[in-house]
C-alpha cells in the first residue's frame, strides 16, 4: 500500500538551494555593518589599557581575569540571574493565560489589543518615573494605598519590598508581549481542530495541552528568548527606580557595568566586561535554542 | 460559561494595565507643587500647561516628529529585508544555514551599552551623525534579527503545495510573494511590524548617542526634564502620555492582521 | 447508530434573514435511515457543509429541529451527540501517537482501559494500521492521517453517525479509491448511518445506497443512482450527472408530444398543460445517430477514449450525443431519441406524465 509520501501539515519540507543566500543577502549587509564592525572595536578596548591621551597598549586577558575573580561581580550575577528567573517564571505563564482569555475577534478584541499594549509603548525612563512616583508613600498611589491599608512598604529602605516594586513594573511594563506573541501564534491554529476536539469530546485542559499548546511552540521559543535577553540587560527601569538600592541590592549587571563604565572611567575592564555578559547571554540563548530545536527535531521522527 | 471567566480574567489584568497609566495622566495634569507635595487622586488644582508647553515648543514636539521619522523609516527598512530572508530560511536549507540564523540572533543579545561608542565612531567617520537615517540604521541592529525570526516562525506555518501550486499557475515570485503568500502571513507580519516599532520607538542609548539636535528624538528630549531644579514631572508625565499615541494607533492598525487566522482548510 | 431526522430545518448566517436568498439553507424536510450510506452531493457553496455542522452540532440552526431517533438534539452540544466527523483537513493530535490519537475520544469519556485497549486494537486492524500504533502521528502521510481521523470516529462503538465532509480532497488519486473502497467495506461491516459530502459525482455514486443531491440551500432530489441518472428531478440534477450531462431542449409540451422549433418528437405519456419554462431533457447516451429521425448538422467530435462525444444542432439548439467505438458518424445525420428517456421540465422542475 503505497501512496505518494507528500507530507501534508505545518513541516514544510525544504529544498536545498544555496542560492537562498541571495535573499538573506540583504539582511547579512545590514546587520554586518551594525553589528560585526563596531564589536570589532569593542574587543579592541577590551584587550587595551590606557594611561589617558588616547595611548593605548596592550594587556591581553588581564581585564578578563580581573572580571571573572571579581567579587561585585559574582553578586551582581547572582542577583541578575534570580531577576531573570522570576520573571520568566511569572511573565511565560501569565502572558499564555492571557491571550488564552483574549477575545478572538471583533470590537473587544480591538479594545482589549490596544489597552494592553500601552505599557510596551511607554519609553524605559518614563516607564521608571512612573513607578518610582507611583510607589512613594507620601505622593503615590500604590504607596500611598498599602500604607493606609497598614502594610509597611517602603522600596527606598527594604531591599524586599525593592525588588518587588522592580519584578511588578517588569511585569506590568512586559508581560503583553508574551500575550500578543501567543495570541498571534492561537489565531494561525485553524477551525478544524478545535471542531474535531469538540467531536472528540475533549475537556478544555486536553484542547490546551494538544492543540493549543504544541501549535504555541514556536511563539514561545520566541517569547522566552526574547524576554531572557531583555531582563537580563535590563537598565534604565530598574536604575530610575531604585538606583541600584538600597544598598546593591538591585544592582543587576548592567547597572553594575554602568557604574564601572562611567564612575570609574576604566574602558578596559568596562569593554571587557561588556564582553563577557555578551558571552554569557549568548551561552544560554544558545542552549535554549537548541534544546527546544531539538525537541522540535525529536518529534518529527 | 467560559465567556464570563475570560472576561473576568481580560477585566482584571486590563485594570492592571491602566491603573499606572492612569497614574501617568493624573501626573501629567497637575502642577510639579502639587505632584511633590501630597497624594491627590485627582488633579485638585487642574492644568494643561503642561500640554501646552510641549505643543508649543519646538524642541519638544520636533522630538516626536524626529522619533516618528526615523522609526517609521526602520520599520520599513528592517520589514523590506527581512521578508525575503525569512522566506529563504523557512523554505530552503543552504550551507551553513543553521548558524547563520543564530548569528543573527546574537545581534540582539549585546547590550546596546557595548556597541555605543563604536556606532558614534563609524557613523561619524561617515558624516552621518545627527540624521535620522543614522538611527534607523543603527536600530536594524536589533529589530531586523527580531523581525527575521518572527517572520520566518510564520512561514513555517505556511505548506509549500502553496508555492508549488502558484508557480504552476504561472505567478511570478514577486506576484506570488505580494499577493499570495503575504495575506497568508498576515497575522505574523502585524505583529513583526508592532514590535519592529515599538523597540525602536522606546530605544534611548543609541538614539541619544548619534544625534545632537536636527534629529533628537523624543526619548532624548524627555531627559531634558531633570534639571538643576529638580525634576519637572509634570512636564515629563505629559510627553509621557503624548508618548503613547503614535504607538496606540499603530497597534490600532495592525490589529486585524494580529487577529486574523490562517484559513488552512480553504486553500 | 440512528436514525436522523430534520424537521422544517433553515438555516441563515445572517441576523435577520428577510428573503429566501438570505438563507444558506432553505427548509428541508428529510430523514436519514439508520444504517444507511448517504451521499450529499452539490457544487460548492450550496450548503452541504452547513447541514453537516448542524447535524453535528458545531452550527445551530436559525429554524426547524434536529431528531436523532425521537430524541431532540437541536439544543444539545456537539459532544453529547456522540457523533464522529471527518473533515477535509486530516485532523490528528501531532504530539501523540497514532495508538493515542485511536483512543482520544474513549478516554475522553473515562472508559475502561482495557476495553480501550481492546477497541484501539480492533480500528487499527479496520484501517490497515495496527503495526504502527507506537509511531508518532506527525511525520505521517495525508492519507494515513486521513484513516486515523476515521479510525478516531468509529473507535465509538456507539457512535451516532459519521459525517464526511469531503475528506478526500487532499488524498493523492490512486489512494482515493482505496480509501473509498474501505469506507464501503466498512459500512457494510458496521452498518453506521454514515453521510458523506462531496461535490464529486462519481465518488458519491460509487460510495452511497442513497444520493441527496442539494443545488443553492435547498434538496433537489433523493434517491438511488440509477433515479437520478433516469429521472433527474432537478435540470441541475440532469447537468451536474453524467458526463457530459443531460441535454436540455428549449419545447414546447402539448399532450403526447414536443415541439421543437417546427418538428415533433413523441412522448412517452401524455402531458396536461403546462406553463412557463419548458424543455425537455434526454441523456447522451440515449440519443441515436443515424439516418433515420430528426435532421441535425454534425458541429463536432470529440474522443474521449472509449467513445466519442458528438456535438451536433439540432432546430438550432445544442445536442450531444455519445458514440461506441463501433458506431460511426453517419454522412448526414439524423438524431432519434429513444422511447421513454425523455423528461419534460418546467421551470427546471420536472413533470411526471399524466396518470404516472
Amino acid at each position: 500500500m503505497t501512496g505518494a509520501s507528500r507530507r501534508w501539515g505545518p513541516e514544510v519540507d525544504k529544498t536545498q538551494n544555496n542560492r537562498a543566500w541571495f535573499l538573506v543577502l540583504p539582511v547579512l549587509l545590514v546587520v554586518s555593518f551594525s553589528a560585526v564592525i563596531p564589536l570589532m572595536t569593542v574587543v579592541n578596548y577590551a584587550v587595551n589599557d590606557t594611561f589617558g591621551d588616547n595611548e593605548f597598549f596592550w594587556t591581553g586577558l588581564e581585564w578578563f581575569e580581573e572580571m571573572v575573580t571579581s567579587e561585585r561581580m559574582h553578586g551582581a550575577l547572582g542577583r541578575q540571574i534570580l531577576f531573570s528567573g522570576i520573571i520568566l517564571a511569572i511573565q511565560i505563564p501569565l502572558g499564555i493565560f492571557i491571550a488564552l482569555n483574549m477575545p478572538k475577534k471583533g470590537f473587544w478584541a480591538s479594545l482589549c489589543l490596544v489597552l494592553m499594549s500601552l505599557p510596551l509603548l511607554i519609553p524605559f525612563n518614563v516607564v521608571g518615573t512612573i513607578w518610582q512616583v507611583f510607589g512613594r508613600v507620601d505622593i503615590g498611589l500604590l504607596g500611598y494605598t498599602l500604607n493606609a491599608m497598614g502594610i509597611d512598604y517602603n522600596y527606598t529602605n527594604d531591599p524586599i519590598d525593592a525588588w518587588i516594586t522592580v519584578v511588578v513594573m517588569d511585569v506590568w511594563h512586559w508581560t503583553s508581549l508574551v500575550a500578543l506573541l501567543c495570541y498571534a501564534g492561537l489565531q494561525s491554529i485553524p477551525q478544524a481542530y478545535y471542531q474535531a476536539a469538540r467531536i472528540d469530546q475533549a475537556t478544555r485542559w486536553s484542547v490546551f495541552r494538544y492543540i493549543e499548546l504544541p501549535k504555541m511552540k514556536g511563539v514561545l521559543l520566541i517569547a522566552v528568548l526574547l524576554r531572557f535577553m531583555d531582563s537580563f540587560m535590563i537598565f534604565t527601569e530598574p536604575f530610575v527606580v531604585t538606583g541600584g538600592g538600597p544598598g546593591n541590592a538591585t544592582t543587576f549587571l548592567s547597572i553594575e557595568l554602568a557604574q564601572m563604565a562611567t564612575v570609574q572611567f576604566d574602558l578596559g575592564r568596562a569593554a571587557a566586561f561588556s564582553l563577557m555578559y555578551f558571552l554569557v547571554i549568548l551561552l544560554v540563548s544558545w542552549v535554549f535554542f537548541t534544546v527546544m530545536t531539538n525537541l522540535d527535531r525529536e518529534e518529527n521522527r | 460559561m467560559r465567556f464570563r471567566s475570560s472576561a473576568i480574567v481580560m477585566t482584571l489584568y486590563l485594570l492592571f494595565m491602566l491603573i499606572p497609566i492612569y497614574w501617568l495622566i493624573n501626573m501629567s495634569l497637575k502642577t510639579n507643587a502639587e505632584i511633590t507635595g501630597t497624594f491627590t487622586l485627582f488633579p485638585v488644582d487642574i492644568t494643561l500647561q503642561n500640554y501646552v508647553t510641549i505643543l508649543t515648543d519646538p524642541t519638544w514636539y520636533m522630538g516626536y516628529v524626529n522619533s516618528m521619522i526615523f522609526v517609521t523609516m526602520n520599520v520599513v527598512i528592517s520589514l523590506a529585508v527581512a521578508l525575503p530572508a525569512a522566506y529563504a530560511f523557512s523554505r530552503y536549507n543552504f550551507m551553513g544555514d543553521k548558524h547563520l540564523f543564530f548569528w543573527l540572533l546574537t545581534n540582539r543579545m549585546a547590550p546596546p551599552a557595548v556597541f555605543a561608542l563604536p556606532f558614534f565612531q563609524l557613523y561619524s567617520a561617515m558624516n552621518l551623525i545627527d540624521t535620522h537615517i543614522a538611527v534607523a540604521l543603527a536600530h536594524c541592529l536589533f529589530n531586523v534579527p527580531l523581525a527575521v525570526w518572527i517572520l520566518e516562525g510564520f512561514m513555517r506555518g505556511v505548506p509549500k503545495e502553496i508555492d508549488e501550486t502558484a508557480y504552476i499557475d504561472g505567478y511570478s515570485f514577486p506576484r506570488f510573494f505580494v499577493k499570495i503568500f503575504m495575506p497568508l502571513i498576515a497575522s505574523g507580519i502585524g505583529v513583526t511590524a508592532f514590535f519592529v516599532f515599538m523597540f525602536s520607538w522606546v530605544e534611548l542609548l543609541l538614539s541619544r548617542t548619534l544625534t545632537i539636535t536636527e534629529a533628537k528624538p523624543i526619548a532624548v528630549t524627555m531627559t531634558r526634564t531633570v534639571g538643576a531644579g529638580g525634576t519637572d514631572w509634570g512636564v515629563l508625565a505629559a510627553a509621557g502620555v503624548l508618548t503613547i499615541v503614535p504607538g496606540a494607533l499603530v497597534i490600532y492598525f495592525v490589529r486585524n492582521y494580529i487577529a486574523k487566522g490562517f484559513a488552512l482548510g480553504r486553500v | 447508530m440512528s436514525r436522523i431526522t430534520l424537521s422544517r430545518l433553515a438555516h441563515s448566517y445572517l441576523a435577520n434573514p428577510a428573503s429566501d436568498a438570505d438563507y444558506a439553507l432553505k427548509e428541508i424536510d428529510h430523514t436519514w435511515q439508520d444504517g444507511g450510506a448517504y451521499a450529499l452531493l452539490g457544487a460548492s457553496g450550496c450548503g452541504k457543509t452547513t447541514l453537516l455542522n448542524i447535524i453535528s452540532g458545531l452550527v445551530r440552526p436559525s429554524r426547524g429541529r434536529v431528531l436523532f431517533d425521537d430524541r431532540d438534539v437541536t439544543d444539545a452540544e456537539t459532544a453529547e451527540r456522540n457523533i464522529a466527523q471527518v473533515f477535509q483537513f486530516p485532523v490528528v493530535y501531532d504530539t501523540m501517537t497514532v495508538g493515542r490519537n485511536l483512543e482520544f475520544p474513549l478516554r475522553n469519556r473515562g472508559m475502561d482501559p482495557a476495553y480501550i485497549a481492546r477497541r484501539v486494537e480492533q480500528v487499527a486492524r479496520m484501517i490497515g494500521m495496527e503495526d504502527i500504533l507506537h509511531r508518532k502521528a506527525r511525520g505521517l502521510t495525508a492519507d494515513a492521517k486521513q484513516k486515523i481521523s476515521l479510525g478516531r470516529g468509529m473507535v465509538r462503538e456507539d457512535v451516532n453517525a459519521i459525517l464526511f465532509d469531503e475528506p478526500l480532497t487532499v488524498i493523492d488519486p490512486q489512494m482515493k479509491w482505496e480509501l473509498r473502497t474501505q469506507l464501503k467495506s466498512l459500512h457494510r461491516e458496521f452498518g453506521h448511518t454514515m453521510i458523506y459530502v462531496t461535490h464529486d459525482q462519481t465518488e458519491a455514486l460509487t460510495f452511497a445506497d442513497k444520493v441527496v443531491v442539494m443545488h443553492e440551500g435547498r434538496v433537489v432530489q433523493m434517491g438511488t443512482p440509477e433515479d437520478l441518472f433516469e429521472t433527474p428531478a432537478h435540470t441541475f440534477v440532469g447537468y451536474f450527472i453524467g458526463s457530459p450531462g443531460m441535454n436540455l431542449l428549449e419545447a414546447e409540451v402539448a399532450g403526447a408530444e414536443a415541439r421543437l422549433g417546427g418538428v415533433a418528437i413523441p412522448l412517452d405519456g401524455c402531458y396536461g398543460p403546462v406553463t412557463g419554462r419548458t424543455q425537455i431533457g434526454i441523456r447522451p447516451e440515449y440519443v441515436m445517430l443515424s439516418d433515420e429521425g430528426l435532421p441535425a448538422t454534425v458541429l463536432r467530435v470529440e474522443d474521449v477514449g472509449r467513445h466519442r462525444i458528438v456535438r451536433v444542432a439540432l432546430q438550432g439548439q445544442p445536442l450531444s450525443v455519445i458514440l461506441t467505438e463501433a458506431m460511426a458518424v453517419p454522412a448526414d445525420a439524423h438524431v432519434s431519441f429513444a422511447p421513454g428517456k425523455i423528461n419534460v421540465y418546467v421551470d427546471d422542475w420536472r413533470v411526471a406524465p399524466m396518470g404516472a
